[in-house]
């Protein structure tokens, strides 16, 4: 069918629900954070039988605005009207009683309780749970769906795309009428982001009004009826259906990209970024493979941990200055190899080789001494211990080594004249080197992590996640220091869940599929082809 | 710019307003309490610090009693900040003093003096941390909570002090079940004529020496960052169960000194049945002092004098012991809430 | 040896083991509620304590063996609304507030004590029982299981009952969101502070139920301390327990039989010392966590404060 066709039939059938009045109006929505203003005077409509896709980078606000129709945030001003009511959503009771239903970004359900339960999960009398109705419930909404889980399962067995589809269920459990996704696809593969895809389609043509939230462009452009473009808590410009049914994918990117960055167009330096642009790359042939790898894991395997996937057998090669990216949804092993390497896991098989001496023995101290730095996805949890200062943060890798430790004792002038010469250098935006890390912002604590990880010792970077939750500004200037290093020779694995961003800078990618390495290939020109299919687990 | 003296001036005020109000807090409501019972909180308060604090002889004896009682501090001063909860110290404490006990009389007939007391107390130290052993285990093996297994090493480590002076350890030569007495010639020295003991050099000197220890070195460093953050500090390298031992050794030993100092200093003998059970009383008093070592010794003299003055004011004015461990509790309490107020504070006014 | 197999001994080794036990179980059953909803209770020595005294003096006041049950239940639950308050509500930090809840009714009890009967330590009579006409008969158990006053009776129904609400009911549901993923039940529209407020303050009736038996019933008086770290195993079997209310009931009789074993081996004229015996129950639990040393399975949310937004 073409799409102007299809898109006349849809149009015809959101005429014919309702009076045509939107199933949500926000009228000038703010709402403030200390030192920053999250959603700035928003206005929207939200239609019944319509995909409404927001789009926005990192920062943008979306968060905060589906945090205010869930009812977790109040808006410090302007109007929410639900089916043309005023309402205040005062906590998530309310939110589900007008209909809304809300999937975020993590999944909210309880892994000790099965899939029934946790659908069940809402009622609080003191009487017997009614199994039955909910069984009944469920079947009907698996029908709505397509999809066929065991309702008997724990939660916590299930695959991360299961769960999501479990958490749309909950949302649509009591007939809910507005379903809001929140970044659903960051745990999906390709089929799976597809298939999702397929589920919303068939519920916006049952009427049901969709809001998602996503910072990709192509998903926006393949899914989305509406698209309203959101930058720095602002909405600055909406595409509507009927223009989005006649325009191509390149039409839409420009104009979205255009109302992204205002000035700065689909030629601009940021524009390009968001673009995705591949050019940047370094030369892929400035690596020698004829010489010995700086790197070799033969069949590295760490231990089975419920909850987490372990990996099997992992054997790669790699040499001094190449960026080899590691692709792969979430939760196929990723962590595991990153603490493998780092040395923070243990190997339960298989050798680590650097420089032709096996280090799979030692511990990270060890690992970090020989030339191995680590830069974890958790920057808040894991990566800094938020009440330390900056300074103490800068050196928490390497306390006790001279020569900022004589004898066991800190010699804290000498520590702290290191963390101003470093803020300094990599323009580390806070009050002083006393000030507590866990009060920078997201991107300057990336840059203190990557201070302390790109040294002059490292010969190899592992990153996890770089770009996650960074601004563009960030996130180019990570893109920028990963490059920068490899030119230099220093060898980095890059492991992201964004198949664009793995594009944009390796050598070679190579594919996580349930905790085996499933296939490397080079950054050539069909690279996301053959990497889909490796993602589903399919052969090279 | 006469703005920027005010705000330090507000700033000072401030800090010390946290650190005091919660003693004001507690005093205020624990004489109301009393209030309600029939008795004068003034006198009350009054005898205690004329008795506990402003009589020669009163002071003495509060002095005397901080010796343990810093001890004990010192060693949750380590452990709390390395974010583990060392609950067991009464057990810690009483094992070590009988070990002490047992172990000093024997001591001295075969060695030096200074020998034997140095080598009573390394021995208590080495009790303590003993004790401590399986507990840390159970956390650096298998994650299981410490309060947990504290508390019960510290039930299990009573009763088996008590069965160790009833049988083993006892003194044949009296009716009374306890250990053969110390002559007081032998035990620890008095300090320059006072009735205070050398114990509260070695207690005051462990509180110093605790507090280099946590703010100068690299050890007290990567405890603090164990406390404040484990996957942090797995994250950088550090050995979280090698440090789990270590503090538990540190901790528990502390406690056991203090057991020591007790024996060495005033009792000479162990009872059996006797546990002044100051574990938990010294939790609050820790907190109070915000973890940090040199502030420690102000609330411990708080609590030694309330303590002192109190078994006065109990006779005086009619006011039993119990009420210690009440206003302690209430001393918590409070510092919890102006801890959470001041917090509150900081967030509203940061917006 | 073959003393050991007498009537008398084995009637009193069981009916000591009740009497002892039954506190334990029930502070045991109101810590696993507390638990399973993401609170570590440290209080719950102090609400026995609430309890004990509550229960005596109101039995002493009014001549009446329930109403003192009743009152036991209702301290308990005054020093647990506490807990709620501070720690659910404010979110402060649960052990801290444990401890200092703990410290201060450990204070207060001992002095309400000293104002009211210290000078004429006065007992209360024998507590009514309640025997079971035919079970009563059967020898050696039949006395000992038996023949107890109704709390005891309570407290064995309540274990059915819990373990029931656990798996079957909308609030056992809630319960183990509330301690797992709070979040999760916060999004599916229940309150997870009132949720667990409601384990609190149960968990304070029953353990101050738990207080008042010991004083009513076990001993006939109060003394100050009597709980004597009753509480403090409660949190042990509470964990050992899984979250299973019979293994709660399980090692309420173990460790009553330990605490009352002293007695009945005296019966038997056999004389080991009472602290021997009393190390036991401790020494087995630490040997088995040596030994099968896993995680005792508690709550992920276990100790954590919940605050909404905050993820």
């Amino acid at each position: 069918m073409s799409v102007q066709a299809s898109a006349a039939l849809r149009g015809a059938a959101a005429a014919t629900t309702a009076d045509g009045r939107p199933a949500i109006e926000l009228r000038g929505i703010t709402k403030r954070f200390p030192g920053v203003v999250a959603n700035d005077d928003i206005t929207l409509d939200v239609f019944a039988g319509e995909i409404h896709v927001l789009l926005g980078e990192n920062g943008a606000g979306k968060s905060t605005l589906i945090g205010i129709l869930a009812g977790l945030q109040q808006p410090d001003a302007g109007t929410i009207a639900v089916h043309g009511r005023p309402v205040t959503i005062g906590s998530p009771r309310e939110s589900l009683d007008l209909g809304i239903g809300t999937v975020f970004q993590q999944v909210q359900l309880v892994p000790s309780l099965t899939v029934l339960e946790n659908l069940m999960l809402g009622g609080s009398s003191w009487r017997p749970l009614r199994r039955r109705p909910a069984l009944t419930r469920f079947l009907e909404l698996s029908d709505l769906l397509g999809v066929a889980i065991d309702a008997d399962v724990p939660v916590g067995r299930l695959a991360l795309g299961e769960q999501q589809q479990v958490e749309i269920m909950h949302a649509l459990w009591r007939g809910e009428r507005v379903l809001i996704l929140d970044e659903p696809t960051s745990m999906l593969t390709p089929q799976g982001v597809h298939y999702l895809g397929e589920v919303m389609k068939r519920l916006r043509d049952k009427g049901v009004a969709i809001i998602f939230v996503t910072h990709k462009l192509r998903e926006a452009h393949a899914l989305g009826d509406r698209i309203s473009v959101l930058r720095l808590g602002r909405v600055v410009g909406s595409i509507a259906q009927v223009e989005l049914a006649t325009m191509t994918e390149q039409q839409v990117t420009d104009k979205v990209v255009g109302l992204m960055f205002g000035n700065d167009g689909p030629s601009g330096r940021v524009g390009r970024l968001a673009l995705e642009d591949r050019t940047a790359r370094p030369d892929p042939n400035r690596i020698d493979r004829s010489a010995a790898p700086l790197l070799r894991l033969w069949g590295v395997a760490t231990a089975a941990q419920p909850g987490e996937c372990a990996v099997r057998d992992i054997s790669f090669d790699l040499w001094p200055g190449e960026i080899l990216g590691i692709a792969g949804v979430d939760g196929n092993g990723q962590k595991h190899l990153a603490e493998v390497l780092a040395g923070q896991r243990p190997a339960i098989a298989g050798s680590i080789v650097l420089r032709g001496v096996d280090i799979a023995r030692g511990g990270v101290a060890e690992r970090r001494r020989r030339g191995i730095a680590y830069v974890t996805d958790e920057r808040h949890g894991e990566g800094t211990i938020a009440t330390f200062s900056v300074a103490t943060n800068l050196v928490a890798k390497e306390i006790g080594t001279p020569p900022l430790w004589r004898h066991g004792v800190s010699r804290w002038d000498r520590i702290h004249r290191h963390a101003r010469e470093q803020i300094e250098r990599h323009d580390i935006r806070t009050p002083s080197e006393h000030t507590a890390i866990g009060k920078l912002s997201g991107g300057n604590i990336q840059k203190v992590l990557l201070a302390r990880e790109l040294t002059g010792q490292a010969a190899l970077v592992v990153f996890n996640k770089p770009t996650y939750g960074l601004d563009l500004q960030n996130t180019q200037l990570t893109r920028e220091r990963i490059v920068e290093g490899a030119v230099r020779g220093v060898a980095m694995i890059v492991i992201s869940n964004e198949l664009d961003e793995l594009a944009a800078v390796s050598d070679r990618i190579g594919v996580m599929f349930q905790g085996r390495l499933n296939g490397i290939v080079a950054n050539e020109e069909n690279v996301d082809r053959r990497i889909g299919l490796l993602m589903t687990g399919a052969a090279a | 710019m006469s703005a920027a003296p005010h705000a330090k001036m507000m700033a000072a005020l401030r800090s010390s307003a946290r650190l005091l109000l919660p003693v004001l807090l507690a005093l205020a409501v624990g004489g109301l309490v009393l209030l309600a019972l029939g008795k004068n909180p003034i006198a009350y308060y009054g005898d205690v610090l004329a008795h506990g604090l402003f009589n020669w002889g009163g002071l003495q004896a509060t002095i005397t009693r901080m010796a343990p009682l810093l001890l004990i501090a010192a060693g949750l001063v380590v452990s709390f900040q390395a974010g583990i909860w060392n609950l067991g110290t009464d057990g810690q404490f009483v094992l070590a003093a009988v070990a002490t006990a047992a172990l000093t009389p024997v001591l001295i007939g075969i060695v030096p003096w200074s020998i034997a007391i140095m080598l009573s107390l390394v021995v208590a130290f080495a009790v303590g941390a003993a004790w401590s052993l399986i507990p840390a285990f159970l956390k650096a093996s298998y994650g299981i909570n410490e309060i947990v297994t504290s508390l019960m090493m510290s039930f299990l480590g009573t009763s088996l002090a008590s069965v160790l002076v009833k049988i083993p350890f006892r003194d044949p030569t009296t009716d009374v079940p306890q250990t053969r007495v110390l002559p007081v010639a032998d035990r620890l020295p008095r300090l320059f004529g006072t009735t205070i003991h050398a114990g509260i050099v070695i207690a005051v000197a462990a509180v110093v020496l605790v507090h280099l220890l946590m703010t100068r070195t690299a050890f007290g460093l990567k405890l603090r960052i164990v406390g404040a953050n484990p996957r942090a500090a797995a994250h950088a390298g550090l050995n979280v169960a090698r440090l789990t031992f270590a503090t538990f050794a540190l901790s528990a030993g502390l406690a056991g000194l203090a057991g020591a100092v007790e024996i060495l200093g005033v009792q000479g003998t162990m009872r059996a049945d006797w546990n002044p059970a100051y574990g938990l009383l010294v939790v609050p008093l820790v907190f109070l002092a915000r973890f940090e070592a040199v502030g420690v010794i102000g609330f411990t003299l708080f609590f030694a004098v309330l303590m002192i003055g109190g078994e006065s004011a109990s006779r005086r004015v009619g006011v039993p012991q119990h009420f210690v461990p009440l206003l302690v509790g209430m001393l918590l309490l409070f510092l919890a809430l102006v801890e959470f107020l001041e917090q509150r504070r900081r967030r509203l006014t940061k917006a | 040896m073959s003393a050991l197999l007498t009537e008398a001994f084995l009637s009193t080794l069981i009916f000591g083991a009740v009497t002892a036990g039954v506190p334990l179980l029930l502070a045991g059953l109101g810590e696993q509620i507390s638990e399973k909803a993401g609170i570590l209770n440290i209080g719950i020595e102090g609400m026995m304590l609430a309890g004990a005294y509550g229960g005596f003096a109101a039995a002493y006041a009014s001549g009446s063996f329930s109403l003192g049950f009743i009152a036991g239940a209702a301290a308990g639950m005054a020093v647990a609304s506490l807990m709620a308050i501070f720690c659910v509500r404010l979110s402060l930090n649960q052990i801290v507030v444990g401890i200092a809840l703990t410290l201060s009714a450990e204070g207060m009890t001992a002095l309400l004590h000293f104002f009211e009967f210290s000078r004429t330590y006065p007992r209360l009579p024998k507590a009514p029982i309640l025997a079971i006409p035919q079970l009563a008969r059967i020898p050696i158990i039949g006395p000992g299981l038996f023949r107890h006053s109704a709390v005891v009776y309570l407290a064995v129904l309540l274990v059915a009952v819990i373990a029931w609400l656990f798996r079957n009911s909308y609030i056992g549901l809630n319960l183990e969101a509330a301690g797992n993923r709070p979040a999760a039940l916060d999004a599916a529209g229940i309150d997870v502070v009132a949720t667990r407020t409601g384990a609190v303050l149960t968990t304070g009736a029953l353990a101050g139920l738990g207080g008042a038996y010991m004083a009513e019933v076990g001993a006939g008086l109060f003394v100050p301390y009597m709980t004597n770290g009753a509480g403090f195993i409660a949190i042990v079997l509470a964990m050992l327990g899984r979250g299973r209310p019979l293994w709660v009931l399980l090692g309420a009789l173990i460790f009553g039989a330990s605490l009352s074993l002293t007695t009945a081996l005296q019966v038997a004229g056999i004389d080991i010392p009472t602290d021997v015996v009393q190390m036991l129950p401790f020494a087995m639990v630490i040997l088995v966590l040596v030994i099968f040393g896993r995680d005792s399975m508690l709550p992920p949310a276990l100790g954590l404060p919940y605050i909404r937004g905050e993820r």
